[in-house]
């Protein structure tokens, strides 16, 4: 079995479809088309970097499907402190992100309906419907996703997470590792950091096990080096918005923040943002802006609409609406300083503790002032996210200080990051023209 | 013949507005009709209609209302820019304006130069609008325009909890089988949707004066509980459901 796996892995995932991925991305870059129906009318074509950032994703799944028995195999959550997993040789899949593949490519609702035959009740994040709805059924947009052979949680984005992966957990009969991160009300205590450090170095003999080899700190390092160094460049791509025109979109961030979530410490994600950056610069040297005739700048607030991504950069593109920065997208690069190379478990300790799901809503609100005014942003879009309820608590009174305190319309906007039922189109568009006639008048 | 400088229409969700303005800004006619399926061809007919009474050659054509992506016109406007000017027109005052209408209502703060500063509208749910009565009404073969009188002259009220339009509307007939007045249940009905009003209110914040528009405002029960509610004095134009479509001709100025 393990030889016909190797065999299987190595064939069609390394030498064929590894082969065929790359020569689509040469051809794809070499013919560089629009894709169908774009508003070029209204937008920037879309970045060159694209076709790199699909053969990274077409590539990691690819290797999904016949990863089984090759290498480890551990699935996680979006802000889990994979370094250590990475080192020991893990094949990393991230269930959100998965998620959000699925609601991009317009099938979550099918997926998620499936964990709802189940029992599963709508009010559970609509991510973790669309992952229980894949294991249950076998649907995905991927082909195949593999088995899990550890689960790693870390409560630093929310609560759901436990009881999500404690059904995973249950249902592939694996061992699952709980990274337990404290509330941060202002800053962490010393004891907090040390608490999740020790859970760290707990885990290693957990995931040594089952990885069969034990953990190299030179490699950790290197782990960590290249998780700093990609969230860095992150950061400075997001930061290139600080100019007018904004260079690029949200809705690209969106896009483009696959790698960042999920090939997370690999040297070629620093690769990546380096290129990412440089056709960025590029954009800014010629005065390129994401949206054509940009009047307004705003700020995106909570997790991407994934099904409307593209409508509604149209929309709001249409009135010269450039969406310019989130708090989302920053999420994974401003913890980029925190990282130390030197102290790896340590660092890592401190900057898994410190995600913004995982602080107060004061918190959040400056992270809004602070980007509002680096950004200069003329509003704020804050996404209520029916089935998300830690990034969308607080929004209401956030919005009404933006607006009081600071003179910042503010606009929630109803919906759900992957549930298209939670989303009414027509309102959503009327409410957008709203805001957008209230900044202009 | 009279020379119209300005023509709003608001397509709402239950009826079809039309003001027309002169170049003294003053209306020269309004008309209020169900809409038809087939929206913009009955557009056109009013127009035609319209245009053999006035002369209409330089108006300018404003749209609103979630009929409007079906009609021509040379400019469209979101409900609130028009409900808000209108309101503003009409008073000439800023302060909170808050419309009632068949599916949707909206809460409006407008600046003392009479811009938007912040509005809401219900996204998912008609709790609270027109429909929440005239479902009940028409379950209960009641013509909508006496549900105010039957609750104005009631001499009690039965709580009604439920704030779902479609729940009340059982809720209704329960409270009526276990043998309470009509009339109570009436009154009740509308502190529900009136509480309903109250809550958006309350979350965009009120600043005074507070001024009702849309079709529901010509309901004086509601009126009176939104200021028991709200203990503000309430400013209602003398045709409240023509003010999204007086706002939009206004815009067309
Ligand atoms: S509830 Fe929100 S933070 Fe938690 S997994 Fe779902 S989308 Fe992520």
């Amino acid at each position: 079995m393990g030889l016909v796996n190797q065999i299987k892995y190595l064939t069609l995932y390394k030498i064929i479809g590894t082969a065929v991925i790359s020569r689509q991305t040469r051809k794809s870059l070499r013919h560089y088309r629009l894709p169908r129906g774009w508003r070029e009318d209204i937008l920037a074509p879309p970045l060159r970097i694209g076709a790199y950032t699909q053969q990274m994703i077409a590539k990691h799944y690819l290797e999904g499907r016949y990863v089984n028995g090759v290498k480890p195999v551990a699935w996680v959550t979006s802000g889990a402190p994979i370094e250590i997993l990475k080192a020991l040789g893990y094949y990393i899949l991230y269930p959100e992100n998965h998620g959000a593949l699925c609601g991009a490519r317009k099938v979550a609702q099918e997926i998620s309906e499936e964990a709802e035959r189940d029992g599963y009740s709508i009010d559970i994040c609509s991510y973790a419907r669309t992952d229980i709805g894949t294991a249950l059924s076998g649907k995905t947009p991927v082909g195949k996703l593999p088995k899990p052979d550890l689960l790693l949680c870390c409560t630093n984005i929310c609560q759901t997470v436990l009881y999500w992966y404690r059904v995973l957990a249950d249902y592939y009969e694996v061992p699952l590792i709980v990274i337990d991160t404290p509330f941060v009300y202002e800053e962490a205590n010393d004891h907090d950091i040390k608490y999740v450090k020790r859970q760290l170095e707990s885990s290693i003999e957990v995931s040594e096990g089952i990885a069969g080899r034990s953990l190299n700190f030179k490699r950790l390092k290197e782990v960590v080096r290249a998780s700093k160094d990609a969230a860095d460049l992150w950061l400075q791509c997001l930061k290139a918005n600080r100019r007018k025109p904004a260079p690029i979109s949200v809705f690209d961030q969106f896009i483009h923040m696959a790698p960042i979530v999920e090939k997370r410490g690999d040297p070629e994600t620093v690769d990546f943002y380096a290129r990412m950056l440089a056709e960025i610069n590029r954009r800014v040297e010629n005065g390129v802006g994401a949206v054509k005739h940009e009047r307004k700048r705003v700020l995106w607030d909570n997790l991407p609409i994934w099904y409307r991504i593209r409508f509604l950069s149209e929309s709001l593109a249409e009135h010269g609406v450039a969406v310019v920065a989130s708090t989302y997208t920053n999420a994974w690069g401003e913890l980029a300083p925190l990282m130390d190379v030197e102290r790896p478990v340590e660092s890592m300790a401190k900057t898994y503790t410190y995600p913004i799901l995982n602080r107060g809503t004061g918190h959040k609100l400056r992270t809004m002032e602070s980007m509002i005014k680096a950004y200069s942003l003329n509003g704020a879009i804050l996404h209520s996210d029916r089935s998300c309820k830690p990034y969308s608590i607080g929004q209401m009174d956030q919005r009404l200080k933006l607006l009081n305190e600071r003179g910042i319309p503010a606009l929630l906007l109803e919906a759900d990051h992957n549930d298209p039922r939670a989303f009414a189109g027509e309102q959503a568009v009327s409410r957008l023209k709203a805001f957008v006639e209230m900044m202009e008048a | 013949m009279k020379v119209l400088k300005s023509l709003g229409i608001d397509a709402g969700s239950t009826t079809l507005k039309i003001v027309g303005l002169d170049e003294e800004r003053q209306i020269v006619f309004s008309i209020v009709e169900e809409p038809d399926p087939k929206i913009e061809e009955q557009v056109d007919a009013l127009l035609r209609e319209i245009g053999t009474r006035y002369d209409t050659a330089s108006a300018k054509v404003v749209a609103t209302g979630y009929g409007s992506n079906l009609l021509r016109a040379d400019e469209k406007i979101t409900e609130i820019s028009c409900h808000a000017r209108g309101i503003y027109e009409y008073f000439k005052t800023g302060g909170t304006a808050v419309d009632i209408g068949g599916q949707d209502n909206k809460v409006m703060l407008i600046s003392e130069n009479g811009k938007v500063i912040d509005f809401m509208m219900n996204d998912k749910c008609a709790s609270g609008t027109g429909r929440f009565l005239e479902n009940t009404a028409w379950r209960l073969k009641i013509p909508i325009e006496k549900m105010a009188d039957l609750a104005l002259k009631s001499d009690g009220e039965v709580p009604i909890s439920s704030t779902c339009a479609v729940f009340a509307e059982s809720e209704v007939i329960s409270q009526l089988s276990r043998g309470h007045k009509l009339a109570h249940v009436i009154k009740g009905l509308h502190r529900a949707m009136v509480k309903r009003i109250g809550g958006m209110i309350y979350a965009i914040g009120i600043r005074p004066p507070l001024m009702l528009s849309g079709g529901v405002a010509k309901n004086r029960m509601v009126v009176q509980m939104i200021e028991e509610e709200t203990g503000e004095t309430v400013l209602l134009p003398e045709d409240p459901q023509i003010i999204g479509a007086y706002g939009a001709a206004v815009l067309g100025l």
